[in-house]
């Protein structure tokens, strides 16, 4: 793996950031956009020292559709919950995942997801023994809560940064 | 021409009003410190939504501007705020 | 050129977005009031903060492409930044709420 060429992901996301801010395609800004964004990913080295090498990006194609569609079935989950339409007040609990992923990237990549889909959110890590702990709105069965989080989300994650 | 994008857009503004009311009550209500700042990171999404919408309505570009910084102040206060709830201080040593 | 001006081809997705919008984000802040502990509260503006706003900023990504005649894409910026930031805090306060429970 290592003798394939890898593009460095902070440079070019800052060089896009930086054009859609001033949303024009001259060549001009894509000039300046390119010099600034070599300037800052040079200063921010020495803040961070972990670069991301993200692999097979279209592993991560299926994982954001998986994720949107999560989102828009929790949305209407959350919504039934708060709107009373089940007239019981939700059973709120925490749930423990033993996880098998270590990247600190795909770990952050993974918390973000978590959390941004509503229902769930990550609660805490535990380094030492990589063990997860959510917190979940709706907490009717485990098993599927952990079935879930392990094959749609850990999985493809482990195979992007890993 | 058609009405129809100036009545979704006012619709909006309504929803997005009576959010801001929501989290202003639960921002005033709230028991524990950590529900207020729930309800402000709230406000400042809806805030930073009624903006774009203002941006809609009027056909004007320079609103983009404002939600972005809005979006960015937000996020950077509410973040302070909830870090010093958790450690006691924003700027650890 | 105001909202009146839109072509139809984009005023009618973009209305029915931002009605979708609208909707999520109040029944997500109107769950702040509605549910009766943190613990259930702390879900509630994930709502308005995730697909409310997707909706609301692909409307006006719609408009603006209409209105300037040519692809305006520029609110992909706020939708990564909310995208990316609203968890960071609500994870934040989250863990804040456990501490402060234990002590």
């Amino acid at each position: 793996m290592k003798r394939r060429p890898r593009v460095p992901l902070l440079p070019v996301v800052l060089a896009m950031v930086w054009l859609l801010f001033n949303d024009s395609l001259s060549a001009g800004h894509i000039l300046l956009g390119v010099v600034f964004a070599l300037l800052v990913s040079a200063t921010v080295r020495r803040l961070r020292p972990l670069p991301a090498w993200p692999r097979r990006l279209h592993v991560a194609v299926g994982l954001i559709w998986h994720v949107f569609v999560d989102i828009v079935r929790s949305n209407i989950g959350v919504g039934r919950v708060i709107l009373g339409t089940t007239r019981r007040q939700p059973s709120i609990g925490f749930l423990r995942i033993p996880l098998d992923l270590r990247d600190p990237h795909g770990l952050a990549m993974l918390a973000i997801i978590i959390t941004g889909t509503p229902g769930t959110v990550w609660a805490g890590h535990d380094a030492a023994s990589n063990v997860l702990t959510l917190h979940i709105l709706d907490l009717k069965d485990e098993e599927t809560w952990i079935r879930t989080i392990k094959n749609s989300y850990e999985r493809p994650l482990m195979e992007i940064f890993e | 021409m058609n009405a129809i994008l100036p009545f979704a857009v006012n619709f909006a503004l309504a929803c997005f009003a009576l959010a801001m009311l929501c989290a202003l009550i639960r921002l005033l209500r709230g028991p524990a410190a950590q529900d207020r700042i729930l309800a402000l990171d709230t406000l400042y999404i809806n805030g930073m939504l009624t903006i774009l919408m203002l941006g809609i309505g009027f056909g004007a570009a320079i609103y983009f501007d404002i939600a972005l910084l809005i979006a960015l102040f937000g996020f950077v206060g509410s973040t302070a705020l909830a870090k010093f709830l958790l450690r006691g201080e924003v700027i650890e040593p | 050129m105001t909202a009146a001006d839109v072509p139809l081809w984009a005023a009618l997705p973009a209305a029915l977005l931002l009605v979708c919008g609208g909707l999520l984000t109040v029944v997500g802040s109107l769950g702040l009031l509605r549910l009766d502990s943190f613990y259930a509260r702390i879900h509630a503006p994930t709502m308005g903060g995730t697909l409310g706003a997707g909706c609301v900023l692909l409307a006006s990504m719609l408009v603006s492409t209409a209105l300037a005649q040519r692809p305006v894409v520029h609110e992909l910026l706020i939708t990564l930044f909310i995208l990316i930031t609203a968890p960071v805090t609500t994870m934040l306060l989250m863990r804040a709420a456990i501490l402060r429970s234990q002590e």
